[in-house]
């Protein structure tokens, strides 16, 4: 009998190779799945967030059809960006500390901030600012519940003449330009949250706010393709054909960024060879050969780079339907790799000791707060609240009055 | 330009020095004042954090892995049973060469069972292959600029002005930022309280005028403890600067430890 309990206990207890530092040998990571989400929720709202202000700034206007999509988008995963994070605090009801006395030297106090300037400052108002014509033209044309829920949204605001909404739009222009550099800020500053971690080699990099900055562009572009595509299929719609060459002619750019990036900063780690390499080495080789080489790598950037750069070659020649089947093929690659590429920081950064002298391994429970269940329903969340802002806002039977090369 | 320098220049400048050199301490003690009613720490009522300044020193070349110290830690500070060790114990096995391998020295094997509270089973090399073998208790390395309390988001873990480096846990948010940052993996999530945790140097004791739990229980005075700005007479942390060149780990971080350690070898980190 004892014997029976001994091996059961063995089976559960982790698994290590080499020497780690005994408070390093539990089970599981101190950062898994939920702080692999916070970046990659984070990441995608930057992207969306760009992807619509090609439309705002640079007034590109092919891209106009999926304008409202994208800010919608960026606003629903924004909502619940800060989830996981809160969800992982050992006290949660704490959480307002961060604000409230804030330690400034800490990478990580500064979120608050960012995230209340982001939420507050840029998204909610530009996004009021857009729609506020529509939403007394709406409130005065919709019945029930919806009319007064529009009514609502107008805070009272109902004038329609030529100058305010002129006015609106000028605000919101100028709202979209501050949101550039806070998209970036947002996401940049996630990236430094590891990148200033010096104790760990596989994260305290320079390069890490840039990578993220990048891979944060790709996969909010990629979400958007995505999300343009499926909500078009629903609707049984058209897909137009140049908004979303367009957008894939951004998102191959910017994987092109991104991978010149990421294959610097390997290229200068290879070449460095510091302390710590050959350890990062055997990480890349063997822990994390399915979600790196295969994952982030072959998956996630070579694959979309070769079917994203052929139709930068030769799309007159590939018909429609090729067309968007590779388009949708690269954005669900892309957005596969990405989420990869966090979980081979996030975790990967924490499967080797800080003594350099051995290896962890971690093996994702099902239920529990660090499962793969509660990160299905996180990931998830954002998606069934766009799909609540896509009823309410971008609803086929309410006609907008936004029409292209605004603001 | 004019370049007269008039006496009103001179003694302004001479008073605004003067205000600067005495508004220092006064900001320091009030500092430490504010710290003192505000943050929750083990301190003895009336303990003047500013009067002293605690430091460990280790010497390798005493410890002989006896695991009292680990143990006697876990007991005195509730550290939770597992893998949560304010201190532990390492043992360095460095066996010879391979013969015509023209290497210096063999393989390095480092192990620490249970964080070395019970001792050590025979080492799996057999002894005529070992080149060296040596024990290194671990511990917090008070950081003269310690990346856990930089990167803390409410602050909840600071250097105390005695040189203690601690966590308040009625204000840690349990983010787990410190533990990614300590370097020499000091640093572990109580999973009772659901807040960091680390060495605090026995900060119950040390301001009662008590050892910590290790040094005192350590039979070889391997862990050297004192306090640089009362040194006795005989000091033992005097003495040990005294005689030994000592040497910190992972010096090129930039932490500055002031933590040192004497005997020990290059593998240690």
């Amino acid at each position: 009998m004892t014997n029976t309990v001994t091996n059961v206990v063995l089976e559960l207890m982790p698994h290590f190779e080499g020497y780690v530092y005994p408070n390093e040998a539990t089970q599981q990571p101190l950062w898994s799945v939920l702080i692999v989400l916070y970046p990659y929720i984070t990441g995608l709202v930057a992207g969306a967030f760009i992807m619509a202000s090609l439309v705002r700034v640079f007034n590109v206007k092919a891209l106009e059809p999926v304008y409202r999509l994208s800010m919608l988008t960026a606003f629903a995963f924004l909502l619940c960006a800060p989830l996981p994070l809160l969800f992982h605090l050992g006290h949660p009801e704490r959480c307002f500390e961060v604000m409230m006395t804030p330690h400034l030297t800490s990478p990580m106090a500064i979120f608050g901030f960012i995230y209340a300037w982001y939420l507050m400052a840029v998204l909610l108002l530009e996004l009021w600012f857009d729609y506020r014509r529509d939403f007394v033209q709406w409130s005065e044309t919709t019945p029930g519940f919806k009319g007064i829920l529009y009514r609502l949204f107008t805070v009272g605001v109902t004038d329609t003449s030529e100058p305010a909404v002129n006015l609106d739009h000028r605000i919101g222009h100028i709202l979209s330009i501050v949101g550039i550099p806070s998209a970036f800020l947002l996401h940049g500053y996630v990236g430094f949250i590891f990148g200033s971690v010096k104790a760990n080699p596989w994260w305290g990099n320079s390069l890490m706010p840039i990578i993220f900055i990048m891979s944060a562009m790709v996969s909010g572009i990629a979400l958007c393709v995505f999300n343009y595509m499926v909500l078009t299929w629903i609707r049984r719609k058209k897909v137009d054909m140049k908004c979303l060459d367009v957008m894939c002619m951004f998102l191959f750019y910017a994987l092109v960024m991104d991978f010149a990036i990421e294959a610097l900063d390997w290229v200068h780690r290879i070449y460095s060879a510091e302390e710590g390499f050959q350890v990062m080495q055997y990480m890349a080789r063997e822990k994390l050969f399915y979600t790196l080489s295969l994952g982030q790598v072959t998956g996630g950037t070579l694959v979309p780079l070769l079917l994203l750069g052929i139709l930068q070659l030769i799309r007159k020649r590939v018909p429609e339907l090729g067309r968007r089947r590779m388009y949708f093929t690269s954005a669900v690659l892309i957005l596969l790799g990405v989420l990869a590429m966090r979980w081979n920081v996030v975790i990967g950064g924490q499967l080797f000791s800080k003594s350099l002298r051995g290896i962890m391994s971690y093996k994702m429970e099902f239920a529990g707060l660090e499962g793969w269940y509660m990160g299905a329903v996180l990931f998830i969340l954002p998606f069934i609240i766009l799909t609540v802002f896509i009823k309410l806002f971008l609803s086929e039977k309410l006609s907008s009055q936004r029409t292209s090369g605004q603001g | 330009m004019s370049l007269k320098t008039s006496r009103r220049s001179v003694l302004g400048k001479i008073g605004a020095t003067l205000v600067g050199l005495m508004a220092a301490p006064v900001a320091r003690t009030a500092k430490a004042a504010v710290q003192k009613v505000l943050v929750t720490t083990g301190a003895a009522k009336g303990y003047d954090p500013t009067k002293h300044k605690w430091v460990m020193a280790i010497d390798a070349n005493r410890c002989i892995g006896c695991g009292l110290c680990a143990e006697a830690c876990k007991k005195e500070n509730h550290v939770p049973e597992g893998p949560y060790f304010r201190t532990w114990i390492e043992r360095y096995v460095i066996t010879r060469p391979a013969p015509g391998s023209g290497a210096p020295r063999g393989e390095t094997l480092v192990d620490c069972p249970e964080g070395g509270m019970h001792g050590f089973p025979p080492p799996s090399v057999p002894k005529d292959q070992i080149q060296h073998s040596f024990f290194v208790p671990k511990l917090c390395n008070l950081c003269h600029r310690s990346p856990c309390t930089q990167v803390c988001p409410v602050g909840a873990t600071f250097d105390a002005p005695d040189g203690a480096v601690l966590i308040d846990p009625k204000y840690c948010i349990g983010c787990g930022f410190c533990i990614q940052a300590c370097p020499y993996g000091c640093r572990f999530l109580n999973p009772i309280t659901k807040t960091a945790e680390k060495c605090t140097l026995c900060y119950h004791r040390i301001t009662r005028g008590l050892k910590p739990a290790c040094v005192e229980v350590c039979p070889t005075q391997a862990r050297v403890f004192g306090d640089l700005k009362n040194p006795a007479p005989d000091d033992p942390i005097k003495q040990f600067y005294q005689n030994n060149l000592v040497q910190a780990l992972k010096p090129h971080l930039g932490t500055e430890p002031r933590l040192f350690y004497a005997g020990i070898d290059k593998e240690v980190r």
